[in-house]
């Protein structure tokens, strides 16, 4: 909620201090830089300077700073290498491992603008109609990926968006997917409703840029799809709930019954976890076999490895060390955020105070005093403005938190798909076992007949009918379990790697902003205090 | 002008040979002591003089004064020296709580210093009996002449005030004046619209730092809240990566104490003389209420006086033996109706020369404020620029090292 919030005060902010600096012409002449209201969003923070227009930093500054000076790293002008001065909305820079990572992907840029509100079609029940809002959603194609065309425009709702992420949820276990944006809060209010689509906008251009980075849900066709289709959203938006429902309904009589070999699940079907769907007797099956698992005396013959086991608890680790730091770093955000609000606020008052007192100035002290106030307003506004900007590029740095915060979730979900896979596998396992014991029973209660027993024997036969379709079904899920281990293993080794990296690269950037910010701020101010001296130099 | 400290006082040993020293005359308002149990709880201060003026005691005396006993000079002063601008006073407090927390004692005592001191640096205030009984008498003289003045019906000159003011409407309804009688000089009128004024933009420009400073606290919070969160992160990342964490976390925290502390110079030398100059203005509005009323009675006894004396002539006309009644009369109202005069025009006159001294105290007071503003924040700036300096030697490490490590 930081980000958003924050930019959204700072355009209110810039507009409003615009217009009462320019009314007042003690101002003007210092604080016409023209400052963008909010910092572009694709351009690395670590190089890329805000442009400010005329304002050269202070004479004082480099005696003031020893070198390194990390206000001239942070405020060099911008080079032409990169092109056009002010951001092209496409521009790369290789300085941080994300943008490396992004310039990879096919996606070269995604972009989520223009919310519109539509009335839902007729078939809606309420009358009057209920509204949703749609968004422009535009994609730049890196050259060279298979799709003709450079960019592509296309209308998306948010329900369109949870089908995305539904249908990546099945497609892509065992991956770390990032979350999706949260879905409706339930008192949101009207009142709030141009901040919540400005926030849900954001959220959902971040979330597309996350998938668009992913090594491999990046090329996946569902996005592809998402991002290119034009018209309605071509996914299914559900994965046959209705068929199965029926079938559960229809299957579990014949399961109870023991007609096994037409009850019998579909091996394919034995890939996706038991839980979404509507196979009862698989649930209850599983569940005891979990409850097994646990109580039971004897171990099940697959079991999960001691090095995954460590990882998932190191992931849990982390998951629970970032909620707080992410919180934090929110309301550390908000603070500064406070600070330079109040800050241009007193500017603006000692400005509006220097007007009164100049309407008729008689006594010279007057004067002085005004000149005095002057020098400190332009200075608090000032030093507003560059907390302010401070401020939009440690939104950006710290932004790795929520990031990661995402990843760890991601991360749970993943290994959650794992386990259930395994837990399918033991049951069947136990399935089989059970099964064959019967078999053998009635064979061995078969023989001792001469002859042979015909119901027992067509019985047997049956019972072999299912053998071999619970194998297949076990085949199937084994290899599902080690397709998802191999995602699993896949995904935290990348995410080892690129961790490292991009926290680093996150404490380097807050750090040295940080440094360069409050160089520049405290040189603003010593320039005033200097101006000042001679008054505590009088009193003393 | 005034600093908040005294000025060092003169060596009392000096060679008789060395020109004699310039007068001078300094206090100090200090030790802040709570006294009493419960509800009658309160707050002494120790009140030191230094001066070598021959109308005090001696070069040094201590008292031990209470928050009401500087009220008690106030309110005397403001009865005696009206035309001229009493310092004011800080306010009494509204609310229990806060009554003895530190912060408000301190903010209290300095202001109740400033405030002797620039009574005892105005030409015609230092002069004042009631600050030398206030300066040197013993704490039972002191009490007593506290109690001498606190009443249910107020002190007995506003009484008189009241009465004269009940009068003076009854006389206005009676003459058929219904408005108040003001002054037209449009340089009265110039300076009452500066002043009222003044008191509006000023108060917004206190709201503002008071709120700087609160916000200041708040950043301090919520960075120490961060640097914990970056501690605790870092114990679960890896080797040298989890070391810059601690750092961060531990660079945070430090900072956090730093903006505590600018949040309480802020409070202490920007907001307290913002506050000062609101209460400066307000005082000043006192006097113009004072010229107001003094104008006012000009103006009725000489219209009263000149009524008596057209039916002093009318008697005399006719040869009443009531003339020589109305003759004492109408003499005893015109020294009345001189005095009134001569009281407005000195409030007239004190104005003037007390408005272009509060100009330029307000320039000095106001200079050496944006100056400790500007030094405070400067100062801050920095601290913040070289904690984070720190951090990056342990960042430059951590690149060069292996990923994994």
């Amino acid at each position: 909620m930081g980000m958003d919030a924050f930019l959204g005060f700072a355009s209110i902010w810039a507009r409003k201090e615009r217009e009462i600096v320019a009314r007042s012409d003690a101002a003007a002449s210092d604080c016409r830089t023209a400052m963008p209201s909010s910092l572009p969003s694709d351009v690395d923070p670590l190089l890329f300077p805000t442009p400010r227009g005329g304002d050269a930093p202070s004479p004082s500054s480099s005696s003031f700073l020893e070198p390194p000076s990390y206000a001239d790293v942070v405020f060099s002008p911008f080079e032409s290498s990169n092109g056009a001065s002010d951001q092209g909305p496409f521009l790369r820079l290789d300085a941080s491992p994300r943008s490396a990572r992004a310039a990879a992907s096919d996606y070269l840029r995604i972009a989520v603008s223009d919310p519109q509100t539509e009335v839902e079609a007729a078939n809606s029940l309420v009358p009057g109609g209920t509204t949703y809002v749609t968004y422009l959603i535009t994609t730049r194609v890196r050259p060279g990926s298979d799709d003709a065309g450079p960019e592509f425009s296309v209308r998306r709702r948010f329900r369109d968006v949870v089908t995305l992420a539904d249908r990546l949820a099945e497609a892509y276990r065992g991956f770390f997917i990032p979350p999706r944006p949260d879905k409706n809060l339930v008192d949101s209010q009207i009142m709030q409703k141009h901040k919540f689509v400005e926030h849900r906008r954001l959220a959902l251009e971040k979330y597309l840029r996350r998938l668009a980075e992913h090594p491999v849900i990046g090329k996946s066709d569902e996005l592809r799809v998402f991002l290119q289709a034009k018209g309605k959203l071509p996914l299914p938006t559900t994965t046959d709930v209705a068929s199965r429902m029926m079938n559960g309904a229809v299957r579990l009589p014949k399961q109870l019954f023991g007609e096994w070999a037409a009850a019998q699940v579909a091996p394919q079907d034995i890939v996706q976890p038991a839980k979404g769907g509507r196979d009862l007797l698989r649930i209850f099956k599983e569940l005891k076999q979990a409850l097994v698992n646990d109580w039971g005396g004897v171990k099940p013959s697959v079991v999960e490895d001691k090095e995954f086991l460590e990882r998932k608890e190191k992931m849990q680790d982390l998951e629970r060390q970032l909620t707080p730091a992410s919180q934090q770093a929110e309301a550390l955000i908000r603070s500064q955020q406070d600070v330079s609000e109040i800050m241009g606020g007193l500017g603006l008052t000692f400005i509006k105070l220097i007007k009164f007192e100049t309407e008729e100035t008689v006594y010279s002290s007057q004067r002085i005093r005004a000149a005095d106030t002057k020098n400190v307003a332009t200075a608090a506004v000032k030093a507003s403005r560059l907390y302010q900007e401070l401020n939009a590029h440690t939104v950006k740095h710290l932004d790795t938190l929520h990031e990661y915060l995402g990843l760890t979730i991601a991360a749970r979900s993943a290994f959650s798909d794992r386990t259930s896979t395994l837990l399918t596998v033991q049951t069947l396992m136990s399935d089989l076992t059970t099964l064959n014991t019967r078999v053998e029973k009635l064979e061995a209660a078969s023989s001792k007949i001469f002859g042979g027993d015909r119901s027992r024997l067509r019985k047997v036969d049956e019972l072999r009918e299912t053998i071999r379709v619970t194998e297949d079904a076990k085949s199937c899920a084994i290899r599902e379990y080690e397709r998802i281990k191999k995602n699993n293993r896949n995904e935290l080794d990348r995410l080892d790697r690129e961790k490292h990296d991009d926290f680093l690269s996150m404490l380097k950037g807050f750090v040295i902003n940080q440094v360069g910010y409050s160089e520049k701020i405290a040189s603003v101010w010593a320039t005033i205090a200097e101006e000042t001296s001679r008054y505590a130099r009088d009193n003393n | 002008m005034i600093s908040p400290e005294t000025s060092p006082p003169r060596s009392s040993s000096q060679s008789p040979r060395s020109p004699p020293a310039a007068p001078f005359l300094s206090i100090s308002v200090t030790d802040p002591v709570k006294l009493g149990n419960g509800v009658q709880a309160y707050i002494s201060y120790r009140v030191i003089t230094r001066t070598n003026l021959p109308e005090f005691q001696g070069p040094e005396k201590i008292v031990i004064r209470r928050y009401s006993d500087f009220v008690w000079l106030h309110d005397r002063l403001a009865e005696k020296y009206k035309g001229i601008f009493i310092p004011p006073l800080p306010e009494k407090s509204a609310v229990e709580k806060f009554r003895f927390s530190t912060e408000f004692i301190e903010m209290r005592r300095q202001a109740l210093d400033i405030f002797i001191n620039r009574i005892a640096s105005h030409p015609e205030l230092k002069q004042s009996e009631d600050l030398r009984t206030f300066l040197q008498e013993d704490e039972e003289t002191m009490e007593r002449a506290r109690s001498q003045e606190t009443g249910i019906f107020k002190k007995p000159a506003d009484l008189i005030q009241i009465f004269k003011d009940v009068q003076t409407k009854v006389s206005d309804v009676v003459l058929g004046k219904e408005k108040p009688v003001e002054e037209t000089d449009p340089e009265y009128e110039k300076l009452k619209h500066y002043i009222f004024g003044l008191e509006d933009h000023l108060a917004e420009t206190q709201k503002q730092a008071f709120r700087l400073v609160k916000r200041h606290r708040e950043l301090g919070q919520s960075l120490s809240d961060f640097g914990k969160a970056m501690k605790l992160l870092g114990a679960c990342e890896g080797n040298s990566l989890g070391k810059v964490f601690s750092e961060l976390g531990a660079k945070s925290e430090l900072l956090s104490i730093k903006l505590q502390k600018e949040a309480h110079n802020l409070l202490m030398n920007f907001e307290e003389p913002l506050k000062d100059y609101v209460r400066a203005v307000q005082s000043i509005k006192v006097t113009f209420a004072d010229r107001a009323n003094a104008f006012r009675q000009h103006c009725e006894l000489a219209e009263t006086t000149k009524l008596k004396e057209i039916n002093l002539d009318k008697l005399n006309l006719m040869r009443s033996d009531k003339v020589r009644e109305a003759e004492m009369e109408y003499r005893e109202l015109k020294a009345e109706s001189e005095q009134a005069t001569r009281r407005f025009e000195t409030i007239v006159r004190l104005m003037n020369e007390e408005i272009v001294r509060f100009q330029e105290q307000k320039t000095a007071d106001m200079g050496l404020a944006f100056h400790q503003f500007a030094k405070g924040q400067a100062k801050l700036a920095n601290d913040i620029a070289d904690a984070w300096r720190s951090v990056l030697p342990k960042i430059e490490a951590c690149s060069v090292s292996s990923p994994h490590g």
